[in-house]
């Protein structure tokens, strides 16, 4: 079952179409990478479907629901959510409560009723509490609960915004580059957690350079390159497209790999672009 | 009360008034930063709810008791009516138009002859008094507190260190945003009220820009880490005259300087403790 679609999306800036009608497929419950050589619109598509630029031409449906129009806050109800390559927590807060942020959507307390300190709010916010430990546990950040958020290690403060946007448990989960300035120990750690997040039933949907860790993880990948659509398939059939060699490593070489592989059959392969 | 306790209210009285009332203008201005918006606005609202409380207990002869909620009417209606156009665009565009707020406001009192004109309005009973003042103080504080450890503080404090990262998560930044200026031009308009009818007279020219800034400076050397400090603030900043009024030549250097001091070296503010953000 699809859960986000993207029908001709279409996104201009200044006449550089940065998004060329782009037609896109996220399946319910695997994780899907988009994939692309700098400049490819990677970030411009995600930044379309979380709702930070303004509405397109074309179409965005989550779960059957047009949300195209809908501003970004409206978007995470609906159960999106995102991280950012350039790392966005709130880093005066403790990790706890950066967490608890991310179940805005979740939780109801009215004005009146946080004022009035009635049960109800009360109970909610302990449940809130509970959850955002769960999410804490969840990416083996529990220890560092109460700590600045700030003072938290490259890749803890990553691990610390995945847990902020998993808390409200939402039905697609965006990371746009997650895996940017990490080491290969973080970067295998960061796999084994989004291939667990598979396990509970969220989709995943990245934008990754690191190629290995992308065809790693993911079931599905788009590639896109200046802006439309190349190539869309499984890990196995992406690599050997033609279209998306050519792309990575330029004509040159895509015609020499094609050429060594017809005479010696041996596969050609996009390792490490 | 004592006798001794008698003499000291007698004799300060209207500076222990003044630690009140500037106390809920720190936080009318606490409620705005504390969102990482800057208004300028808020002396422009104390004088809204100055006038149009005055003109309630001196024409209409309403009891305070009505007049001191009614304050609040005025005020707030001019944040919505100056917010709608401009929390909408991000950057300094709240603080131009509440400076320009403040302006108009002042040549509106002038020309005015309801209002008074340059004389301003004069014989107001003094209806307000510690109760009324330190209890609103009291209970602004605890409200706000209240506010700050929900969910809606955490909201607040996440607009005030990322916009768009809020956005994401799901806050509805533009509503939060109007509700903390209509909240802050409420608890500047009660201010207004108070102090009005404590001083039995008010002018079109108590309420201009430079009432603005010695607000604004209020949270900046108290902190907006908790609602406890911008009123600290206030507090150190109505004392500073008095206490350095033996040496009044120099009194307004001095002032200037801690001014400065406090900014290049607590940052934070007096009271740079943050407060938790939880509830449960």
């Amino acid at each position: 079952m699809s859960l986000l679609t993207l029908t001709d999306l279409t996104r201009r800036f200044a006449g550089l179409l940065a998004v060329d009608h782009v037609d896109m497929t996220v399946q319910q419950g695997g994780i899907h990478a988009v994939i692309g050589p700098n400049g490819a619109g990677k970030t411009t598509l995600f930044n379309l479907v979380s709702g930070l630029i303004p509405p397109p031409d074309g179409q965005i449906h989550l779960a059957g629901q047009d949300i195209t129009a809908l501003p970004p806050e409206r978007r995470a109800a609906q159960g999106l959510a995102r991280t950012f390559q350039n790392i966005r927590i709130f880093t005066d807060m403790t990790v706890l409560e950066n967490v608890l942020t991310g179940l805005h959507t979740r939780t109801h307390a009215t004005l009146p009723a946080i004022l009035l300190r009635l049960p109800a709010a009360r109970i909610e916010e302990r449940q809130a509490v509970a959850r955002a430990r769960a999410a804490l546990d969840f990416v083996g950040l529990s220890p560092a609960a109460d700590r600045r958020a700030g003072t938290l290690s490259y890749g803890d403060q990553r691990r610390l915004e995945i847990a902020r946007a998993l808390a409200p448990e939402p039905r697609l989960l965006l990371l746009d580059e997650p895996a940017a300035g990490m080491n290969p120990p973080e970067t295998e750690a960061l796999a084994t957690l989004i291939r667990r997040l598979r396990s509970t039933g969220t989709t995943v949907l990245l934008v990754e350079h690191d190629m290995g860790f992308v065809m790693d993880v993911s079931d599905h990948v788009t590639v896109l390159n200046f802006g439309r659509r190349i190539a869309d398939g499984t890990p196995t059939q992406v690599r050997q497209d033609p279209k998306v060699i050519e792309a990575y490593l330029g004509q040159k070489v895509a015609a020499r790999l094609a050429q060594q592989a017809e005479a010696g059959g041996a596969k050609a392969g996009v390792r490490g672009a | 009360m004592p006798p001794v306790l008698d003499d000291l209210f007698w004799t300060y009285q209207s500076l222990i008034y003044a630690l009140g009332i500037n106390g809920l203008l720190a936080l009318s201005m606490y409620v705005v930063l504390a969102i990482g918006q800057l208004s300028l606005g808020q002396a422009a609202f104390m004088g809204l709810g100055a006038y149009s409380s005055t003109l309630l207990t001196l024409h209409a002869k309403l009891p305070f008791a009505l007049v001191l909620p009614a304050s609040t009417v005025v005020p707030v209606l001019f944040a919505l009516a100056i917010g709608l156009p401009t929390l909408r665009l991000a950057g300094v565009y709240l603080a131009i138009a509440t400076i320009g707020l403040g302006e108009v406001l002042r040549a509106l009192y002038l020309n005015l002859d309801i209002l008074g004109g340059a004389l301003g309005l004069s014989g107001i009973p003094e209806a307000a008094g510690l109760l009324s003042i330190y209890g609103l103080l009291a209970a602004a504080t605890l409200a706000l507190f209240l506010v700050g450890r929900s969910r809606i503080g955490r909201a607040m404090e996440a607009m005030r260190e990322d916009e768009t990262a809020a956005q994401v998560i799901g806050i509805p930044v533009r509503r939060y945003k109007m509700g903390a200026l209509l909240a802050s031009a409420a608890l500047a308009g009660l201010a207004g009220c108070l102090s009005a009818h404590v001083s039995s007279f008010i002018g079109p020219n108590e309420y201009g820009f430079d009432t603005a800034v010695t607000i604004l400076s209020y949270a900046l050397l108290g902190g907006i880490g908790s609602p406890l400090a911008p009123v600290l603030g206030a507090a150190v900043l109505t004392l500073l005259p008095e206490i350095l009024r033996p040496i009044s030549d120099v009194r307004l250097v001095v002032n200037g300087v801690i001014i400065v001091i406090a900014v290049l070296f607590l940052p934070q503010g007096l009271l740079a403790r943050r407060m938790r953000r939880r509830a449960a």
